[in-house]
Order: C-alpha cells, then structure tokens, then sequence
C-alpha cells in the first residue's frame, strides 16, 4: 500500500489516551474494505501501534487485537460478509479468538457482518427494514462494559456514533435472543428511534468471553474533533483505549 | 454441460424487505392478484462432464455452508439440470 502523508491528529488533551502503550493492533483489509485507515487512525490515537493485515496472509504477526473495519468486503456479493468469513486471515482471527489466549477482536459494520458468518458471535444481517441505506448520527446505550472493548464506558452510558449502511438489520431466532438478552450480551442497543428495524433495538454484541464484540455503528468515525457527530463528538475513541487498558493490564 | 440448481429462500419467519417493496409496487401496474412475494436466490453451477453422487454432495455441501446463512435462509432445492439441446 503506497504510504500517502496523514493529516495530523486532532488528539483531544483532555480524553486519557495511551501514547506509546507498546500494544500491536491489526487493521485486516479486505478487497472492498472501506474503513481500514480511519480503524487505523484510532487505534494510533488511542496511543497502539498499528499493523496492517492483509486477507489473503496467514499470519496474525504477533498482534494484540484485531480490528475488523467497515466496507463492502467483496461487493457485498453472495451476502455480507459471506465471501470474506473464508478469507485466510480470517481462520486465523477465528482460531485466536477461541483460543485461550482470547484475541480481543473488533467487528464495525461489514466487520459485525464477518464475524457473524464466520460464526464468531451469532445471528445475522439483513436489509434495513425501510430498505433505505441509512447515514446518521446515532445514540446508543452501552449495557456492558465488561468487554474487552468497552470497559472505560460507564454501565448504562448514552453515547453518539455514526451508522451508515444498508443491511442493519439485526436478526437471529427467539432462543438466540433469549440467551443474548439473559447472559447480558447485548453490548449496545439504539438508543431513542430503532433505525433498522433491529431485534430488541440491537446494535452491537459479545461473545460468551467478552473478547469479540461486533456492533453496527462506527466508533472509528468519533475519536477526533471536527469529524465527529456534531463536528465535536469523540465518544468512540473509548473502544480503542478500553482495549489497550485491558492489555496493559493483562501484561502486568 | 448439466448445471446444478441450487434454490435459496428466506426462512418464513425472517421478515423479507425486499420481498416486501416488491409486492407494494405490483398493484401500481395494475398486477392486484398477489398478496405476497419473498425473493430468493438461484445458483447455477456449472459441471465440466457428468454429474456424479459425488458432485452433487460437494454442491449440496456448498449450498449448505456457502450458498446460504441457515440463520436466515433454507436451501429448498438442489436440483440436477440436463443440458438443453
């Protein structure tokens, strides 16, 4: 990938960020990926070192955590996600991520969709209910910050974070729903209006572990002033310093 | 050369939006005898020879794990197609 000249950051003094935390993060990039530099962009404002990862390589070269970014991986083609979910990289993530070591790992949007074909979290995505693609400043309530991606939210905190797709919809059977609801995985819900006709308003999920959290929305387009919701909004930025904290502290 | 059909649906109870738009936009043309329509998918695969068990086990597994989602689709068909001269 030609290396091109960031714009610099607007890093935010006042958000406690982690500068040279030593923690390795992989952005993976697929063909059709559309979010992997702004993925990359807030892992390195959260203060982690980044490392690309191509699809197509087998190797997970030592990263701490993975990202899963946004996009049309393959067209969209098939279903989303559907191509990607047997991507080489992927059976890698899937293998780290149930191995004892439990890779934290990240899905936004496309990514979400991954991880659900890839059976990694469950359920699944369809076309938003209005079928409309959809781009908005969204509210959510974080209702578990036991993650590894989101332990520097408060319980039960309303935050605002872009959403911008197509196939939001989030679906599974009643059981799986159950089971979501009673073990306390529903990690985000919309907040105020349902914007895809989600079940139970669900925005973002985890795995038994913690350790892989999937959610529609995008953090990674909150975690500077003057991109942000309202031009001011950073409440994204949290999921990138949670991970890094739960590493540090790990590693202690 | 034979094809094999494979037929995708959406589950009955997976709301269809697709299915959904289609069917409020046929009475605009005057087609007022549906009261539903779900959309699916059809694949064709295409078979180099003859369509042996064991080819058509590799499409229904590949109809199974990558053709479809069983979280919101069926495979209702896996049908073996003559070639039409």
């Amino acid at each position: 990938m030609p290396r091109t000249v960031e714009f610099p950051f607007l890093v935010d003094n006042t958000l406690p960020t982690f500068p040279n935390s030593g923690v390795k993060i992989g952005v993976v990039t697929f063909p059709g990926t559309l979010d992997d530099r702004d993925a990359a962009r807030a892992a390195r404002i959260a203060g982690a070192e980044v490392v690309p990862l191509w699809h197509a390589d087998d190797s997970l070269q030592d990263v701490d955590a993975v990202i899963i970014p946004g996009g049309f991986s393959y067209g969209d083609y098939l279903r989303a996600g559907a191509i990607s979910r047997f991507a080489p990289m992927m059976d890698k993530i899937v293998d780290a991520a149930n191995s004892d070591a439990k890779l934290p790992v990240l899905g936004i949007c496309n990514g979400f969709q991954i991880l659900t074909e890839s059976h990694l979290l469950p359920g699944s995505m369809i076309k938003n209910d209005h079928l409309h693609f959809i781009c908005r400043d969204q509210q959510l309530k974080v209702e578990n910050v036991n993650t590894r991606w989101t332990g520097l939210y408060e319980q039960d905190q309303v935050i605002t974070i872009p959403l911008k797709n197509q196939d939001g919809q989030y679906v599974a059977d009643a059981k799986t729903l159950d089971a979501l609801e009673a073990e306390g995985r529903v990690v985000f819900r919309y907040e105020g209006l349902n914007p895809n006709g989600s079940r139970n308003n669900i925005a973002g999920i985890t795995n038994e572990a913690g350790n892989v959290v999937g959610l529609m929305p995008h953090p990674e387009h909150a975690v500077e002033k003057g991109f942000g919701p309202d031009h001011t909004g950073t409440d994204g930025i949290y999921f990138f310093t949670s991970v890094i904290k739960h590493l540090l502290e790990a590693s202690k | 050369m034979p094809r094999i059909v494979v037929d995708v649906m959406p589950k009955p109870e997976i709301l269809d939006p697709q299915g959904k738009a289609i069917v409020g936009a046929l009475p605009r043309l005057g087609f007022t005898a549906f009261s539903g329509v779900r959309q699916g998918k059809r694949f064709e695969l295409t078979v180099d020879g003859k369509v042996t068990e064991e080819i058509l086990a590799q499409a229904r597994e590949a109809a199974a794990t990558m053709l479809s989602n069983p979280v919101i689709e069926d495979v209702v068909a896996v049908t073996v197609v003559a070639d039409a001269e």
